[in-house]
């Protein structure tokens, strides 16, 4: 049972989650919910959906978004493992959610402004269908996040393609609106990102990290030309470079497949990225959106966490508790520092502030250091 | 004698158990003949080198549990790793069990072993280790780890009660005054407890701190650390008496641990001083004074021995020959001025000019780099041990910094004060057991 849960992206940017095994093709296959998708109107300030009780199985939801900013959906299981979401859905568009729910009490979600926890909405499942084999604790983490990082890789795509078309009209406004957003995406799937080695440095790599005989290119290189002297008229080439490492990295992504161990790893390395390059602000020295990545890093390493979760239940009770509450309460730390759809800029807040949140971030780091473990046993 | 059996147990025993970092184990100044047999051998085989005797006691262990804790009266190791948490969780379970756990810690290390149960190299590939690893090897070196409370750990700063202790606040833990001159910056003051970590290897004091550290995350934050080298006081007549930073004998007429009766009523709080789980235990004053030192060695001989009211090689009051003379107050010159002026620091800060009051200083010198104008950032971590700060160290501090003629190259920069618990009795007893009961 191992491999038969994949995600491709359909053509119109839809997501469909392929069926166990037996039902792999089963693109056009009738829902086991009431009959057609469950309809989810989402506007910025509601999430109304269909029905709060369908049957287990592949269950379906179509989201309209009929609000002025761009949106998201997620149907979350307990400490908010993701089990399917859609991402990037545009003012004035639906989009298709296909997940399947084994019995259970779920959440879903919509996220207008694609930020904070959401819209929260209770859904419940019953019934027996798509039982889950009893090793699946351990085979299904690596899908489950496979899932996350897909939906994360489209959306990086085309923000990516959003800000690089800004940059190449010389629009400058519009570039650096775009600019912390197309990185949310990056950040949240760093450690995916850097195990490519060559292409992280070209597309996330700083000034000083650059050798000898190559140039600075990337986010960083645009970033610095935006807010130092605004000039981005040379940036054309550097913008459709970025753009073509992005589609490749995207593509290499797409097809890694983690285990449990990696994942376990990539959590607590999102946080070292916390720990070591937003809190400081070295990551964003000139747009000072530090903050941004800071959240995007924590909302990939709760990710990788809650794939693992099912696993950790069984073997490591104890540190799941922990890892909820600390995890809880650095969100609540970075919560007061909110600016709208997004976040204040580092400069804007005080030593005592950045030591709050370092020690907030040290608080859930540590207990993340010992997931490796439990999973490695 | 528990401790014997593990100490044992290492070189034959080690794989799945904690690996001893110290094997070495010897004669140090009391109380470890349990262990000193042990470590005969197994010490020989790790070291590969010889240590003169003297420098075996420097290497072997304090015993950690006792009825006082360890690091006050213990002769003073040559190295300082001080360091001042706020307590950031409100949860005072949370608190209690990392108390409990801090002082399981601190018992393995200062008998040389590792931090955690699994130590540096014995777990699994995947887990970080539970040891931080640097003082592998190294022999205990007399490792004392110190622990006190400071006031804010019982109210906040609107007053509020944290965690349910705030009526067994001691009265002696009240806020020291502002004194004159004071330059203290908030960030490098006070805080909720204090750990001090004294070690004649800095590496084992630097280990200690660090991984009590990283235990209390989530818990504690560090607020401010600081190291100190050469220690500027001997609390024991068997030491000789260091010098600080100005270049004099510091610490003559300090408090050693042979004044039993002095200890007594200048140092251990006794039954009836305030609250009971204080009994047995020491308020610590710190202060961080910051030395100019390019004036000061620019100054003349005979001024700064006016100014000290001693002389700079012998150590001697002036107007007397031998280093432990009493100081003659009464003396007057050819001039008709006193011998020992009437702003020296030595006079100031002497007992019978203080009701008596005495401390049981155990300051370190330190230099923190260089200040950015081609200056040492360096001077004294003061710090001084007594039963009662508002009865000692404030009345002499309140002389000094009114008169004394040093305040010209002096700046005190950092302040705390913390209520050291008595010692740690056995393995069920932990730091501030009494305290949270």
């Amino acid at each position: 049972m191992r491999t038969t849960r994949f995600i491709v992206p359909a053509a119109a940017g839809v997501l469909v989650v392929a069926g166990l095994a037996g039902c792999g093709g089963g693109d056009d296959k009738e829902t086991k919910g009431a009959g057609g998708p469950i309809v989810v109107k989402a506007t910025d300030t509601a999430c109304e959906v269909g029905t709060t009780e369908v049957d287990a199985g592949q269950v379906s939801f179509k989201v309209t978004n009929s609000g002025a900013k761009v949106n998201e959906f997620y149907v979350y299981a307990a400490g908010d493992r993701v089990m399917g979401e859609v991402e990037n859905i545009a003012p004035g568009l639906s989009r298709e959610l296909r997940v399947e729910l084994p019995a259970g009490t779920y959440e879903t979600a919509c996220k207008p402004g694609m930020s904070g926890r959401g819209i929260r909405g209770a859904l419940k499942v019953s019934g027996t269908a798509a039982s889950v084999a009893p090793d699946a604790a351990l085979s299904q983490p690596t899908a489950s996040y496979q899932r996350y990082v897909t939906s994360q890789t489209a959306a990086l795509l085309t923000k990516t393609e959003e800000f690089v078309a800004a940059v190449k009209a010389g629009d400058v406004a519009k570039a650096k609106a775009l600019y912390p957003v197309a990185r949310t995406y990056w950040e949240r799937i760093e450690p995916v990102a850097e195990s490519f080695g060559d292409l992280d440095p070209k597309i996330d790599g700083r000034e000083e990290v650059v050798e000898e005989g190559m140039q600075f290119t990337g986010f960083h290189r645009i970033e610095k030309d935006l807010w130092t002297t605004g000039d981005i008229s040379k940036d054309g080439a550097i913008a459709d470079q970025l753009l073509t490492d992005v589609k490749a990295i995207v593509a290499k992504a797409n097809a890694e497949k983690l285990t449990p161990l990696q994942l376990a790893n990539g959590a607590k390395a999102l946080l070292d990225e916390v720990a070591s390059g937003k809190i400081t602000g070295e990551e964003e020295r000139y747009s000072h959106t530090d903050l941004w990545d800071f959240n995007a890093n924590l909302e990939g390493s709760k990710a990788a966490i809650a794939a693992l979760r099912p696993a950790l239940e069984q073997r490591a009770p104890e540190l799941v508790k922990q890892l909820d509450a600390e995890f809880a309460n650095v969100e609540a730390t970075i919560g007061k520092h909110r600016a709208g759809d997004g976040w204040k800029l580092h400069t804007q807040l005080s030593k005592t502030e950045l030591k709050e949140l370092s020690d907030s971030i040290n608080a859930l780091a540590e207990p993340i250091s010992k997931v490796a473990a439990v999973v490695a046993r | 004698m528990s401790e014997q059996s593990t100490e044992a147990a290492p070189v034959v025993a080690a794989r799945g158990k904690s690996l001893s970092r110290r094997r070495v184990m010897t004669l140090a100044g009391v109380g470890v003949a349990g262990v000193a047999g042990v470590a005969a051998g197994a010490g020989a085989l790790v070291r590969g080198s010889d240590h003169a005797a003297a420098n075996d006691a420097a290497a072997g262990s304090v015993p950690f549990h006792g009825e006082h804790q360890a690091g006050i009266t213990t002769p003073a190791q040559d190295r300082l790793h001080f360091v001042a948490f706020d307590v950031i969780t409100k949860d005072r379970a949370r608190l209690i069990a990392l108390l409990q756990e801090w002082t399981a810690a601190a018992a393995r290390m200062t008998a040389g072993k590792d931090a955690g149960l699994i130590g540096a190299v014995g777990g699994v590939p995947e887990a970080p280790p539970d040891d931080t690893g640097e003082a592998l090897g190294l022999p205990p070196s007399q490792l004392t780890i110190t622990v006190g409370f400071g006031p804010t750990l019982f109210r906040d700063a609107q007053g509020k009660d944290r965690f349910g202790i705030a009526d067994k606040r001691p009265a002696a833990l009240a806020d020291l005054p502002h004194f004159a001159g004071d330059a203290l910056k908030p960030e490098i003051s006070g805080g909720d407890i204090c750990v001090q970590a004294c070690s004649n290897d800095p590496q084992v004091a630097v280990h200690a701190i660090r991984n009590l550290a990283r235990i209390g995350m989530g818990v504690v934050s560090v607020r401010w650390s600081q190291l100190g080298f050469g220690r500027t006081s001997s609390t024991s007549r068997d030491q000789a008496t260091p010098r600080n930073l100005f270049g004099f004998k510091d610490g003559t007429a300090n408090l050693k641990a042979e004044d039993a009766g002095l200890l007594r009523e200048q140092l251990w709080a006794q039954p009836g001083d305030g609250p009971d789980w204080m009994t047995g235990g020491s308020y610590l004053v710190t202060r961080k004074i910051r030395m100019q030192i390019e004036t000061w060695d620019r100054s003349s001989l005979a001024e700064q021995e006016q100014i000290v009211g001693r002389t700079k090689g012998s150590g001697a009051p002036l107007g007397k020959r031998d280093e432990f003379d009493e100081p003659d107050f009464a003396a007057k010159g050819d001039d008709g001025q006193p011998v020992i002026a009437e702003t020296s620091h030595v006079r100031l800060a002497h007992p019978t000019l203080n009701n008596g009051a005495r401390l049981l200083r155990r300051g370190y010198n330190f230099v923190d780099g260089s200040d950015g104008l081609g200056r040492l950032d360096a001077g004294l971590f003061f710090m001084a041990y007594q039963r009662d700060p508002h009865k000692q160290f404030v009345p002499i501090q309140t002389q000094l910094s009114r008169h004394d003629a040093m305040n010209e190259y002096l700046r005190h920069v950092s302040s705390a004060l913390f209520a050291c618990p008595p010692g740690v009795r056995d393995d069920a007893d932990f730091w501030g057991r009494a305290l949270f009961a």
